[in-house]
């Protein structure tokens, strides 16, 4: 049985427990977003020199799985596309297709100055960043970032998804 | 046998498609006129004085507003026995930016020529297949030639201009934070 005479304790904005009874009592908000962030599976899409930089952050020095990340390799699998690299006009109707087949909930990172920006590339056949044809959440400046800001990037969409409300939901 | 001896032979034996022979420490490079290109290549890959075997690299050049005829068609020419090197600088006028294709003696040039229609819109005749090889297919101009801008022309490829309005189309379905 319960002992109603225990007052809840509050472990967190949000989080409440219930004495004695295992329980958590919370929003769907958090855990929702709590899973999320916690388990982002991202997409490989190296197309230049960033995706070895991505590779080496998923490697065993810089270890991604340590935050939930596990790279995919089809876009059915992932809710988060890192695009890493150079986008050519030739590749973008498939950095678009490979983006629309990703299912909802589903994030951007634009990694290295190319993918933001174009970087020094303004040239004929070089996108002006990929922010022109698909939305874009973090991007991570730097020719190419070095690891240590992919994980940053990486933290700083765990922060964009753990402010979100009710995107779980057709109602909103 | 020298470089040099290789480029007198060759001058000898051509004499009217030769234009110059060039030497630049230690690197000799013959510029000739395209008619007798195939007759010319023939003779260096099969005479066994020459042997050159390997083609290390064909590419184009654009020497807009610097000469005339406007285009060059580089052969860097290597014999693996021999050891020697001849450089062949092939020229092409704007007016009629075509040459015979080396791909008969030297297969590998297959995709070196694809590369040079495609960015400088040079022409190789009999070449097995002659598409463009970095850019779309639908791609209107040639990007290496010195009037092409840098930038892009005005009027965007057509296959970007659809996925922008694709991801126009596809706003609604975002999700709005």
């Amino acid at each position: 049985m319960i002992d109603t005479s225990l007052s809840l304790i509050d472990v967190e904005e949000g989080i409440k427990i219930i004495p004695g009874a295992s329980t958590i009592i919370t929003t769907a908000d958090k855990i929702i977003n709590w899973g999320r962030k916690s388990s982002i599976w991202p997409m490989t899409f190296g197309l230049a020199c960033c995706a070895i930089e991505m590779m080496s952050t998923g490697a065993s020095d810089y270890d991604l799985d340590r935050l939930g990340i596990i790279f995919r390799a089809s876009p059915r699998q992932a809710d988060c596309m890192i695009v890493a690299g150079t986008v050519t006009k030739k590749m973008a109707p498939v950095v678009r297709k490979v983006y629309d087949q990703m299912a909802e909930p589903k994030y951007v990172i634009a990694m290295g100055s190319c993918a933001c920006t174009g970087n020094v590339y303004k040239v004929y056949s070089v996108v002006q960043g990929v922010d022109t044809f698909i939305p874009v959440d973090v991007y991570i400046p730097g020719c190419p970032p070095r690891p240590e800001a992919l994980i940053g990037g990486i933290v700083k969409l765990q922060e964009v998804i753990a402010k979100e409300r009710m995107r779980w939901s057709p109602l909103r | 046998m020298e470089p040099v001896e290789i480029a007198n032979k060759i001058k000898e034996e051509f004499p009217t498609e030769v234009v110059e022979v060039k030497e630049f420490r230690g690197q000799v490079g013959i510029t000739i006129k395209k008619n007798e290109l195939p007759g010319i290549i023939r003779r260096l890959n099969a005479s066994p004085e020459f042997d050159f075997d390997y083609l290390k690299d064909l590419c184009g050049v654009d020497y807009m507003n610097v000469k005339v005829p406007r285009f060059e068609v580089v052969y860097q020419l290597y014999s693996i026995r021999h050891g020697h090197m001849l450089r062949l600088n092939v020229q092409v006028s704007e007016n009629s930016p075509t040459i015979a294709s080396v791909t008969a003696v030297y297969s590998g040039a297959n995709w070196h020529e694809r590369e040079c229609y495609d960015m400088f819109g040079i022409v190789f005749d009999n070449h097995p297949d002659l598409r463009r090889i970095l850019l779309p297919e639908d791609w209107e101009g040639y990007p290496l030639r010195k009037d092409y801008p840098t930038a892009g022309t005005e009027e965007e490829w057509r296959g970007f201009k659809e996925v922008l309005l694709k991801a126009e189309e596809y706003k609604k379905y975002e999700w709005k934070k």
